[in-house]
């Protein structure tokens, strides 16, 4: 990725909130080129549009170079048997960021977000190509459990497990062995839990109910509150709306637009309204390809891929 | 025009509005001749079970409650030749209950352990194939062969503890723990069938948001999987439960049919399990005109408790389902 420029460490100006574009540009595939608007520091031809003049951008359209970087992936594929799900696919994730992965039914988006805990490998035709970068280090060399711990997630259905919400919660907690934590000395934790996912108020009175007696949307808000107890750095979120109504919905997102400032999150969503309201970043996928990578205005107010403009404007999908 | 024939039109238009005006069609006058004695054999045949089954309850009912008594359910049945004092079958329902739970006890675990390494390993296929098709062979084997093939097992040197062992060291192989080890056999496939049906019906995403927390296969399968599957195994074993007290052979061959109890050896408790005894399957069947003691009123009263203890068992079972069902979103 990246079209033939070194990385330069951005320059960040000190005028109010303009920053000068850094010089990597983030990439389309395909033949589509995209419009070169950008000159770097050092004048590339190539690259010059109006060399006198370096575009400014404000800060929410910075692009994901600009921010630090918790997770990346480094070209890479993944194929279920023939068929190829994630082509050679390289993004980073940053810290303190919401990244929303876009893209039409069967893009690759959710293979992607899967492979960044390993539930991939789950399956047995899974194969898997490239690395997968935790803060630097490559997540092969952790033990599945330990990347897990790291890498929380949520998914499409609401899943508390078949006992109390407190239990739900001391689940990730619970160590197997002689050294189980007692309750006493899981409660702080899972009190800070609830109430970080929103759901100490209407729950904490009845920790010892059963949770599936939840709503829906109190379900969904205690696997975060679960996820949240074995403190991730990245919280990977797999469409985590789509069974819910528009006021969980609502709840949820807020939620996650909190969350964002202690972890990295990764949001796979077919909502693009939901992708404009909770994301920083956004990439664009289609058929396993990263079709565009970019900040959230950039992506949708102005997309260089015509793939990605004809998604943004509902054109298919 | 003249105004007659517009009056005829009218008529006829008002005729014709009249034959448009369409019929209600019932579904049914399209069914073919077939189709119709198909439907009537199937109400036919579901009300004829209705009434089989309740000319049974209510058939044993009345012969049952007529003869049942506080004396007959409380008194050991004895040998005698004057029909008064043959006693009454204390000990065959002790009998069934106790072989019930043995069987149950041991079925229980196994089945589950099955029933887990289907659905959550079940790797390589053609081994799996293997235990599944053993499964199958168990369920359709006759429990007489069974209980032959117990026998065989259970007289062997190695299995002495198990049961009366003769002077010679001639092994006797009837016992409870005989019996209830094959009643096993015929209970399993019910526990391992009720346990993976349970297993099957949580989403893969349960299991996987366990993993997401960092926990590994097995505590996802001991602090998630079985407990939300502890319906179904609860099911599977009183279903289980039912199949043994209603079987016959395993008792006749296995448990020695005796009249009564018979402990073996000296440790208390273990002495009966080593020892042989009755359930009230076998009860009834020497009761009965069919068999030696020729008391049919006892058999009756017997059949009566017997189907009683089945139907609760059944009762039990829908009860759990009811209840006891996970609903994911």
């Amino acid at each position: 990725m990246g079209v033939g420029q070194d990385q330069q460490e951005p320059e960040v100006s000190t005028n109010g909130s303009l920053h000068t574009v850094p010089p990597l540009r983030r990439i389309v595939v395909g033949h589509e080129v995209p419009p070169i608007r950008v000159a770097d520091e050092y004048g590339d031809a190539g690259a010059v549009q109006s060399p006198e003049e370096p575009l400014r951008l404000p800060e929410d359209q910075l692009g994901p170079e600009w921010y630090d970087e918790c997770m990346r992936t480094e070209s890479l594929s993944i194929r279920f048997g023939e068929k190829e799900a994630v082509k050679e696919v390289s993004l980073q994730v940053n810290a303190g960021q919401v990244l929303a992965l876009i893209g039409p039914s069967g893009c690759g988006k959710t293979t992607l977000l899967r492979s960044m805990n390993k539930l991939v490998d789950l399956t047995p035709t899974a194969r898997r190509t490239g690395r997968i970068l935790l803060d630097g280090e490559d997540i092969d060399l952790f033990d599945d459990t330990q990347l897990r711990r790291r890498v929380g997630m949520l998914f499409q259905q609401p899943n508390p497990f078949p006992m109390s919400i407190f239990d739900n919660i001391a689940y990730g907690l619970r160590e197997r062995g002689s050294k189980r934590p007692r309750k006493k000395e899981l409660e702080p934790v899972v009190v800070d839990a609830l109430e970080r996912a929103g759901l100490w108020d209407e729950v904490g009175d009845n920790l010892d109910h059963p949770a599936l007696s939840l709503s829906g949307g109190q379900q969904q808000r205690l696997c975060i509150a679960r996820s949240l107890a074995v403190t991730p750095e990245v919280l990977l979120l797999d469409e985590p709306c789509s069974a819910l109504d528009p006021i969980s919905t609502a709840i949820i997102e807020e939620t996650v637009v909190q969350l964002k400032d202690e972890m990295a999150i990764v949001i796979v969503t077919h909502n693009l309204q939901q992708a404009e309201r909770v994301a920083d970043q956004v990439a664009f996928m289609y058929l396993g390809d990263l079709v565009e990578y970019g900040s959230a205005v950039q992506i949708f107010n102005d997309p260089m891929a015509e793939r990605t403009k004809d998604y943004v404007r509902g054109d298919f999908g | 025009m003249s105004t007659a024939t517009t009056r005829k039109r009218k008529q006829a238009a008002v005729r014709r509005t009249r034959a448009a005006k369409p019929k209600k069609i019932k579904s049914k006058d399209s069914w073919s001749i077939g189709d119709r004695i198909g439907v009537g054999l199937a109400w036919f045949f579901g009300l004829m079970l209705c009434f089989i089954a309740a000319a049974i309850i209510l058939y044993m009912a009345w012969k049952g409650i007529s003869f049942i008594n506080w004396e007959i359910i409380s008194t050991s049945p004895e040998a005698s030749l004057e029909q008064s004092k043959t006693g009454g079958f204390l000990d065959p329902i002790i009998g069934t209950l106790l072989l019930t739970i043995i069987g149950a006890a041991i079925a229980t675990p196994v089945g589950v352990a099955v029933a887990i390494w289907l659905t959550e390993y079940g790797r390589p296929a053609p081994l799996a194939r293997f235990v599944e098709a053993g499964i199958e062979i168990i369920v359709g084997a006759p429990s007489i062969v069974l209980a032959i093939f117990g026998l065989l097992v259970f007289q062997q040197g190695f299995f002495s503890p198990f049961s009366f062992t003769a002077e010679g060291g001639e092994v006797f192989g009837r016992s409870f723990f005989a019996a209830g080890a094959v009643m096993s056999l015929i209970a399993l496939p019910f526990v391992v069938g009720g346990t993976r049906e349970a297993l099957n019906s949580i989403p893969r995403h349960v299991r996987e948001a366990s993993y997401a927390l960092g926990k590994d296969q097995a505590s996802t399968i001991r602090r998630v999987l079985l407990p939300s599957s502890r319906s179904g195994i609860a099911t599977g074993s009183t279903l289980g439960m039912a199949q043994i007290a209603g079987d016959t052979a395993v008792v006749v061959v296995l448990l020695g049919a005796s009249l009564q109890i018979a402990p073996e050896g000296d440790v208390p408790g273990l002495d009966v399990l080593k020892g042989t005894g009755s359930t009230l399957t076998s009860f009834v069947f020497q009761n009965s005109p069919a068999g030696e003691g020729n008391a049919p009123d006892k058999a009756y009263a017997a059949a009566f408790v017997l189907l009683s203890l089945v139907i609760l068992l059944n009762l039990i079972v829908n009860r759990i389902t009811r209840k006891g069902k996970q609903v994911w979103g």
